[in-house]
């Protein structure tokens, strides 16, 4: 290993970090011999989980009273730097929040930041993997100048592996003032209603397109995912449209997935989604276009019309309950 | 009130895409108006109307010539244009822009700055973060709804769970998501105004930013361009009524069934 340390930008989930911040550490250790986590909200409860995944230190940024975690948290890791602690690169993941602070951190540093990242080498120095393209291609890169450079990586792009690390030592990290640029602050916070698995850890997932015809439609993919005990997926074009919440959107600007099964109905297969879907272990399309691009990456591709197959296949898969 | 909206000019990408020779995205011919920012073009124009009067200035940056996704932003009601338009620009990373634009928007009266969650062909998402801090505004991203109330901003943002209400004084930063609201047509009167409309172009040294920016003041370089390993397609049936069974069979052999 060349590189000293990484720190890892580890996003509290209630009394763990999100499945990205884990999946961070877990490679961050492969890497790196030191790793710290950075945190806000109350770290020390969370010294156990950042240890098991691999970081010696946590630094805790404390109550973030309402702000929203961009600006302070970006604050506290430059004052770090600024008190004379410097890791190799910061990796963070492509989260709401995280983007947030990955763009704080940069203006402030005055460091690049390199986005859209699903792997991460050390090559002589730490090299980084893009997907363009619908993922297509890969682009290779790295930093050129002094560090420590930003990284800003997609979910789903490590395993989140425990090791048997003992607790991080937690060290606290504050904000300082953070003058008008801390001024964005949440007053409520509105959760939507989910049942079934998560769509990022189901093992399967049905997603429906704008070949469903209309919003009413809907009700077949999510009563398939039921019957498969799976999570309800979405393209772009249908959460733009208001059928589904933006929480279905599967795709560039949705999550990403992976499960055993991804089944597309009515899904073009846009470069956009497919970035999103691709590393799905098995892949069913059903499309009424059988030059539809999905098709080229389709395990099992069936040319039909989903308001034939789908009720057929709600029948099938009850007959079998 | 006075709303800008950063507003980036791309290769249409309905287009092939390709990288030119220095591993830049191609950017060469007809630049059209990122679709991504015609809700923010939308929501500044709403917001202004609401608050009863004011200005909505659209500012970009980009090497190339053309002009005609700003023209667009024009003819939707936008009242003027600023745009730094320079070859050295090229190969310019998410910072280095944010700082070229930070330079135009200082020169600006505004209340609000406007941007989309991400390009459609960068999609960095870093771009409007990065402005905010070097303007020193608070910023709320990934807004689902935006309004004005008593001076103060408040927005919808969206969150892995659903959605936080969040608030922020003015002068601030938003990024809007897609769908925050409906983006109007250019109207063939809108078009005709949008000819005579001012459209100023500035270049890096009227910013005083030369050597700071573009591939000069970009810190990564790209190693690599690679084939990515490919999926094959696998079979493909057209459904006789028996498509529903096809399924349940696959589904039966990965053990899902
Ligand atoms: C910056 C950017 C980011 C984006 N991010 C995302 C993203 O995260 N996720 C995403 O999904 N998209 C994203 N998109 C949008 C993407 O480019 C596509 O527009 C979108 O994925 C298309 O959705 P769709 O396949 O449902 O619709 P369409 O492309 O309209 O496809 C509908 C399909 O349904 C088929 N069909 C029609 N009727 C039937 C029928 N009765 N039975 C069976 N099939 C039928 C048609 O043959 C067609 O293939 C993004 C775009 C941009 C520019
Ligand atoms: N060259 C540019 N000119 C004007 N606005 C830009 C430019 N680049 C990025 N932006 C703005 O920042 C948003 C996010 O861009 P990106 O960081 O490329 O994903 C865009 O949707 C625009 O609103």
């Amino acid at each position: 290993m060349t590189l000293s340390t990484l720190w890892v930008l580890a996003e509290p989930a209630g009394d763990t970090f999100t499945t990205t911040s884990l999946e961070l550490l877990s490679h961050a250790r492969t890497l790196a011999n030191d790793v710290a986590a950075i945190t806000w909200g109350d770290g020390s409860k969370l010294a156990a989980v950042a240890g098991e995944y691999g970081a010696n230190t946590l630094y805790d940024v404390g109550d973030l009273k309402g702000a929203l975690p961009g600006v302070p948290v970006a604050a506290a890791i430059a004052a770090l730097i600024a008190g004379g602690t410097t890791p190799d690169a910061i990796v963070i993941p492509a989260s709401y929040d995280g983007r947030d602070v990955a763009g704080r951190l940069s203006a402030r540093l005055d460091r690049p930041v390199l986005t859209n990242v699903t792997g991460l080498v050390e090559e002589g120095g730490l090299v980084t993997e893009h997907p363009v393209f619908g993922g297509s291609l890969t682009v290779k890169a790295r930093f050129t100048a002094e560090g420590p450079g930003i990284i800003v990586v997609r979910a789903k792009s490590f395993a989140a592996e425990p090791s048997s690390g003992a607790p991080a030592n937690v060290v606290a990290a504050p904000a300082g003032d953070t003058g008008a640029t801390g001024s964005a602050v949440i007053a409520t916070s509105h959760v939507e209603e989910r049942s079934g698995p998560k769509l990022e850890e189901a093992a399967v997932v049905v997603s429906g397109g704008r070949g469903l015809g209309e919003a009413g439609a809907y009700a077949m993919i999510e009563e398939i995912a039921k019957l498969l005990n799976g999570a309800a997926g979405a393209s772009r074009a249908i959460v733009d449209a208001g059928w589904v919440p933006y929480s279905h959107q599967v795709g560039q600007t949705g999550k990403t997935v992976k499960p055993l099964v991804y089944v597309a109905c009515g899904i073009s297969g846009a470069t956009q989604h497919m970035v999103g879907m691709k590393g799905s272990k098995n892949i069913v399309a059903i499309n009424k276009d059988a030059d539809a691009p999905i098709f080229q990456i389709a395990d099992l591709g069936i040319v039909g019309d989903v308001h034939k197959v789908l009720p057929a296949l709600i029948e099938a898969l009850k007959a079998r309950t | 009130m006075n709303i800008v909206v950063c507003v980036k000019q791309i290769p249409d990408p309905a287009a092939p895409q390709s990288f030119d020779a220095s591993n830049n995205l191609n950017r060469s011919g007809k630049l059209i108006l990122d679709e991504a920012d015609t809700y923010g073009v939308e929501m500044a124009l709403q917001l202004v109307d609401k608050a009863g009067g004011g200005e909505v200035t659209v500012v970009s940056m980009g090497s190339g010539n053309d002009v005609a996704g700003l023209r667009n932003a024009l003819a939707m009601g936008a009242t003027k244009a600023v745009i730094v338009s320079d070859e050295s620009l090229r190969g310019s990373d998410a910072l280095s822009t944010a700082k070229v634009l930070a330079k135009v928007i200082a020169r600006e009266p505004f209340d609000l700055v406007l941007a989309a969650t991400e390009s459609s062909d960068g999609y960095t998402g870093t771009t409007p973060v990065q402005l905010a801090e070097l303007l020193g505004l608070p910023s709320i991203t990934f807004a689902k709804a935006v309004s004005v109330e008593g001076g103060g901003l408040k927005v919808s943002r969206q969150t892995e769970a659903g959605y936080d209400e969040v608030t922020a004084p003015l002068p601030a930063l938003v990024t809007v998501t897609a769908g925050v609201v409906e983006p109007r047509y250019a109207s063939f009167k809108g078009i005709m105004a949008a000819k005579s409309k001012p459209l100023e172009v500035l270049t890096v040294a009227d910013l005083g930013l030369e050597g700071q920016v573009g591939a000069a003041g970009a810190r990564e370089e790209i190693v690599a361009v690679q084939a990515a390993e490919s999926r094959q397609a696998g079979e493909k049936y057209v459904d006789e009524g028996d498509g529903a069974e096809k399924v349940v069979a696959f589904l039966e052999s990965i053990k899902v069934l």
